[in-house]
């Protein structure tokens, strides 16, 4: 039971404000900004108390969505997911989740508060429902951009980009999308330890499956996941492509009948962003980590602090994006390199990585009092990238198909990418 | 309102709502309104716009309408009069045929929360129960609700509730979970809505119509359902199977409360229900939400309560990412200490020692402390890297080293050569009270191992004046004092000039009053002193017991899915407390100012009690809260022995008198699987912590293996008693013997008065156990509820040994 819903920016400024069952004042908005902001490092934030008044809150954005509630008894669980998801629908009308775009729509954000709550209950939170409801328009809170142009070639003849979705393309509001377009993203989380003598310690993968669909109504959806792909380590087979992943869970509207035999899922997606199948995989990665590290540490005669490194990327050589953030310098020029003495660390930038390649910095550091204890203290390397178009765990997905067959065209994306959630080098 | 004052804003606000110009163009008009609730969304007062408000409502425009209606119900509280214009408008809308306006009406004449409307109310609400769209009769249950609370002291008319009761039966299944929601509200002096057989099985069947709210809703108010027989439990329970592993974090932990609810009386399936969450529970642990991670690792703390090993295969997964948040990072750690086991604790210490060295000082001082806990089984290890930490010259990691290190001396002792020699050299490096008080504390226990102790103390003493803290006095008073005992040569000049400069100068009462203490103390002679002050310096038994048994799941079931475990500012339920020498408290929570305060009242009492032992309580407060043991007044073995004999010679013969005057006769098997491999000193030390004496035992991988002990009990309305036992295990291969046997004698009395008697001695045989004592209590004067609490804590004791070296 939510007594009462707001939010707010991460400067303290009030943004929405609503009030279900009159049990606390607003003032309690103040209260909530001055606690929050008063904790300490390692306070567990999410619940604050203030009386018999419970705070719970997400951060989402940049921004602070919180719930209040009277009663202790309250399910955590269901108090963080209803913020979650009213984040995620406040993102899908308003295309975009930020200070900006939320003050610009806050007509809309009242209008679906007032749908999804009724008296601190929480009563729908399917877009499939709400959209019936929900009248006010999303404002847009992007500047009329020449880049937007660029797509579009002379004469109006299509170019070669507008093959490709443009990044931004799935980040605007749901109701305003003329085309029915259908995003269909693979995205995967590593989180990788290598010890220091480059045994892989752990490797887990998060992956999720999710579909943004812009069509205001969807026919029945198939997609196809590769055929090999394997849950747990019990159903193994014998060829070598196989996928494998050790759980897998599906959203509640996925039918799964043709799962089984054609490793198919079926639904009906409704409007929006949804996660249509989550799944893990751990330690037994088919492909070793994409990244490598051979260190070398040393003090040199002038009591400086030598750090050599070279990098391996052992993905095939196709060309990455790679952002790494190492704790280290720079040798060429198009990457770049910073000491930051708030965080102890170097920040080692290469904007562009090839498969197949590997890259290598000799960093110097002054360290007053450097003692042999102070090699002891280098911290681990931290590799934070982004990786298009690869799934480590290999999940491909064969087709996305719409039937019955659209009367308009209608336009599908699949994009794959795999993020660093802790990709942890140690020295 | 950047430009103008709240006041400007209103007034043009005004001027342009009441402009005909504007209320004629639609779009102007709805704009201007769009305003107004910007201004009430930023802070500024808008409430003398009220009145145009009202006149706004009346619009065709919904978009309008429902920007009027976030208006009104904010300041319908200010304006009771004016809302009453606002009925009319709203009434109409009830009837019309749009049922988007017809539930957008009925919502907010509710919420505008006036009793004063209640009577124009009722009409359309009851109308409302009726409407064939389904969304206008969401709003009217709900309406019912808000109704009620607007004034709870009416009576409740028993058609609207016959009629929701009705409603269950609803196809929408929102409305059917309305339903419930409005009579768990409008009830609730009854106790809730009424959850008969009928109601819960229609419940359960059309759970899987809802969405996940509406489950978890279901789900938590089933859960005051007892069902009336077996069949229909295990009925229920594979029906909500699915929803155990059900993808949604809320949904599964609703269907778990529930299950922990509905077998409360069946743990084996409460256990297996646990082993069922675990994928989902791990899997909310990896979330993409922080919080909902934070929320899982939460639970599991839980559940790892009842059920040690539920976690241990998945430890990796408590690895910290490096971009988490701090609060997320030190659950982590909680967690993973609970996980240690013996294929893991190297990886897990290794990744332990990364985080020492983490920039968030609070994260590295939770790893520090983290590998302090492990150190109690690994102590080795465990020492190695804390010492090698010490080699950093960090600060706040030297401090939480030297903290940590004295929490783990006061529980294994055999650590102290590593840590006393790793002690050199760091006052330097500590500045906070804490650290100092921790290096303070273990001068004071090893001040005669450590040879620039007195050095040390010297330098602290200069500084005694700028010192600030409380907690670093006292404890330097206590370490001066001690060491002195030890090293009087190095130590007196300066002991000397301490307790002047606390005595003269101190303006602290606390402070003074201590140095004053111990200054008559000295006067009473050397002796005396050393008898008071030389107490305990490690109490080895803690280390015994860190494998903490598992707790039975109704200790938490009550808080599973509630915010308390959110709450809690961290598990710590271990009793560690380096507390004062001669004192062991059960401190659920260790807290360092703490123990010093209990440090000088403990001086205090000791010296004004004759016995130095006599503050030696300890209470095993997990089996029986006002039962608690103590070793005094101490038992010779002479004395053992002559009861032991005594009453043996007495058994036959006075059988029939103990009987019916104070003795009683437990029989008990106590299965302890640990005899061979379990060495003397353990099974002493862990008698000792919960002080029971062991007097005498055979060495190990001798048979029989005997052990012979005593304790009094004291008991806060029924006295004392004296409990002598033996424990006995005979060893032949293919059969066992355990019984219990107990006598009870008065403490205080002389043995030889009194005849309680030596209790019947009851053997029991049972060829397929094996692994079980035979226990032979003797108690005097007769008390079973003293005489169970004792055979439980024993059984305790013996069973955590067994777990230990197994």
């Amino acid at each position: 039971m939510i007594s009462q819903v707001f939010i707010l920016s991460s400067q303290g400024d009030h943004l929405i404000y609503k009030d279900f069952r009159g049990e606390a004042g607003s003032d309690v908005v103040s209260v909530f900004y001055e606690k929050v902001t008063a904790l300490t490092g390692d306070q567990p934030p999410v619940v604050m108390s203030h009386g018999d008044l419970h705070f719970v809150h997400v951060r989402q954005g940049g921004l602070y969505w919180v719930a209040t509630t009277t009663s202790p008894g309250s399910s955590p669980f269901t108090i963080i997911e209803f913020l979650n998801r009213f984040s995620a629908l406040v993102k899908d009308y308003c295309g975009s989740l930020s200070e900006k775009s939320v003050q610009m729509n806050f007509a809309l954000i009242y209008e679906l508060l007032d749908e999804v709550v009724d008296y601190g209950y929480i009563q729908t939170t399917s877009s499939d429902v709400l959209k019936n409801f929900i009248q006010t328009e999303a404002v847009s809170s992007k500047p009329f951009s020449l880049f937007d142009l660029s797509n579009v070639g002379f004469f109006g003849a299509e170019t070669q980009q507008s093959k490709v979705a443009p990044s931004s393309a799935a980040s605007r509001p749901i109701q305003s999308s003329r085309e029915s377009e259908i995003f269909l993203d693979v995205i995967e989380r590593m989180s990788v330890v290598i010890g220091s003598k480059g045994v892989v310690l752990k490797a887990d993968v998060e992956g999720e499956v999710r579909v943004k669909c812009f069509m205001p109504s969807c026919s029945e959806m198939r997609i196809g996941l590769n055929e090999e792909f394997s849950i747990g380590k019990s159903q193994l087979r014998g060829y070598g492509a196989a996928v494998r992943v050790d759980e897998c869970r599906f959203h509640q509207n996925v039918h799964l009948d043709e799962f089984h035999s054609n490793r198919v899922l079926r639904l009906c997606p409704s409007q929006g962003e949804q996660t249509v199948m989550q799944y893990q995989l751990s330690d037994d990665l088919p492909s070793a980590p994409p990244f490598r590290l051979f260190p070398t540490i040393e003090r040199d005669s002038g009591g400086r602090l030598l750090m050599y490194l070279k990098l391996r990327c052992d993905l095939p050589s196709k060309r990455f994006v790679v952002i790494s953030a190492l704790s280290q310098e720079l040798s060429s020029p198009d990457q770049s390199a910073e000491l930051k003495l708030q965080n102890r660390a170097i920040d080692w930038k290469i904007p562009r990585f090839i498969g197949g390649t590997q890259l290598s910095a000799l960093f110097k550091l002054e360290v007053s009092g450097l003692s042999p204890s102070s090699l002891m203290e280098v911290g681990p390397v931290v590799l934070v990238f982004e990786l298009p178009q690869l799934t480590v765990s290999g999940l491909q997905i064969r087709f996305l198909r719409l039937s019955p067959v659209q009367p308009a065209p209608s336009q599908r994306w699949i994009r794959y990418v795999t993020h660093s959630d802790s990709y942890i080098l140690r020295l | 309102m950047p430009y103008l004052g709240s006041e400007d804003a209103v007034r043009e606000l005004r001027r342009a709502l009441s402009n005909p110009n504007v209320q004629s163009d639609q779009l102007r008009y709805r704009n201007t309104v769009l305003k107004a609730i910007r201004a009430m969304s930023q802070g500024v007062d808008v409430s003398d716009l009220f009145s145009e408000m009202v006149k706004a409502c009346a619009t065709v425009d919904i978009v309008q309408k429902k920007l009027v209606y976030v208006f009104l119900c904010s300041y319908a509280t200010l304006n009771p009069e004016l809302s009453l214009l606002v009925i009319n408008t709203l009434r109409k809308d009830c009837q019309d045929p749009n049922p988007m306006v017809r539930s957008l009406a009925l919502r907010n004449m509710t919420n505008l929360r006036l009793p004063s409307l209640v009577e124009y109310v009722e009409q359309p609400l009851a109308a409302g129960l009726r409407d064939r769209a389904a969304c206008v009769r969401r709003v009217a249950v709900l309406g019912w609700a808000k109704l009620h609370n607007l004034q709870p002291d009416a009576e409740i008319d028993a058609a609207v509730v016959n009629e929701l009761y009705g409603l269950l039966r609803d196809p929408d299944p929102v409305v059917m979970v309305n339903c419930l929601r409005a009579l768990e509200e409008i009830l609730k002096k009854e106790g809730g809505v009424a959850i008969n057989k009928p109601i819960t099985h229609h419940l359960l069947n059309r759970l899987k119509e809802s969405d996940v709210w509406g489950q978890c809703e279901v789900l938590r108010i089933l859960q005051r359902y007892h069902p009336q027989s077996e069949d229909e439990l295990f009925d229920i329970l594979s029906l909500l199977d699915a929803s155990l592993v059900s993808p949604h974090p809320p949904v599964m932990a609703a269907t778990l409360g529930l299950f922990l609810g509905l077998c409360s009386g069946l743990p084996a399936v409460s256990l297996a229900a646990l082993e069922r969450v675990r994928g989902p529970l791990l899997a909310a642990c990896g979330s993409t939400s922080r919080e909902t991670r934070f929320t899982a690792l939460c639970h599991i703390q839980l559940l790892l309560r009842s059920l040690p090993g539920l976690m241990g295969a998945h430890y990796k997964r408590f690895f910290c990412g490096y971009a988490e948040p701090a609060y997320i990072k030190q659950r982590k750690m909680q967690v993973l200490v609970e996980l240690v086991n013996d294929e893991n604790v190297a990886m897990l210490l290794d990744e332990l020692k990364g985080y020492c060295t983490d920039v968030n000082p609070e994260t590295a001082q939770a790893a520090i402390s983290a590998i302090g806990r492990i150190g109690r089984s690994y102590s080795d290890r465990c020492l190695e890297i804390l010492t090698g930490l010490l080699g950093l010259k960090q600060e706040h990691i030297t401090s939480a080293v030297v903290q940590t290190m004295c929490d783990l001396v006061w529980v294994c002792p055999q650590c102290s050569d590593t840590v006393c020699s790793a002690l050199e050299g760091c006052e330097e490096m500590l500045q906070d009270s804490q650290g100092r008080q921790a290096l303070l504390w273990l001068l004071a226990a090893y001040g005669e191992r450590v040879s620039s102790a007195p050095y040390t103390l010297e330098g602290f003493i200069d500084r005694v004046r700028s010192e600030a803290s409380l907690g670093v006095k006292m404890e330097l008073l206590t370490t001066t004092m001690r060491l002195f005992l030890c090293r009087p040569s190095e130590t007196q000049d300066m002991l000397g000039r301490l307790l002047h400069y606390c005595i003269e100068e101190e303006m602290d009462m606390c402070v003074r009053d201590q140095a004053l203490l111990y200054y008559r103390l000295l006067h009473c002679g050397i002796e005396e002193t050393h008898k008071v002050l030389h107490g305990q310096r490690s109490d080895p038994s803690l280390g015994v017991l860190i494998g903490r048994p598992a707790e039975p799941i109704n200790q938490w079931a009550y808080s599973f899915n509630t915010l308390e475990p959110l709450r809690q500012a961290g598990v710590e339920t271990e009793p560690a407390s380096r507390g004062s020498p001669e004192h062991v408290t059960f401190d659920p929570k260790p807290n360092t100012d703490l123990s010093d305060t209990l440090n000088c009242s403990q001086i205090e009492k000791v010296n004004l009690g004759s016995d130095g032992a006599s503050g030696f309580t300890c209470s095993s407060a997990k089996v029986l809260a006002p039962l608690s043991l103590s070793l005094s007044p101490a038992l010779s073995p002479e004395e053992f022995e002559h009861l032991w004999m005594q009453r043996h010679a007495e058994q036959g013969a006075e059988k029939l008198e103990e009987e019916e005057e104070d003795y009683v006769c437990l029989e008990e098997r106590i299965q302890f699987p640990a005899i061979p491999p379990c060495s003397p000193q353990s099974l002493q030390a862990a008698m000792q912590l919960v002080n029971i004496q062991t007097l005498a035992f055979t060495p190990p991988h001798t048979l029989p293996w005997r052990v012979y002990l005593y304790t009094h009990t004291h008991h806060a309305h029924y006295g004392s008693t004296l409990v002598i036992g033996e424990l006995l295990y005979i060893g032949e291969a293919s059969r066992r013997v355990a019984a219990v046997k107990k006598g009870m004698e008065d403490g205080d009395v002389v043995e030889g008065e009194q005849e309680a008697g030596l209790s019947g001695r009851a053997l029991v045989r049972k060829d397929g156990r094996e692994e079980e004592v035979e226990v032979t209590l003797k108690q005097q004067p007769r008390d079973d509820n003293a005489l169970k609490g004792f055979l439980s804590i024993l059984t305790t004791v013996l069973h955590t040994l067994s777990s230990e070296s197994s």
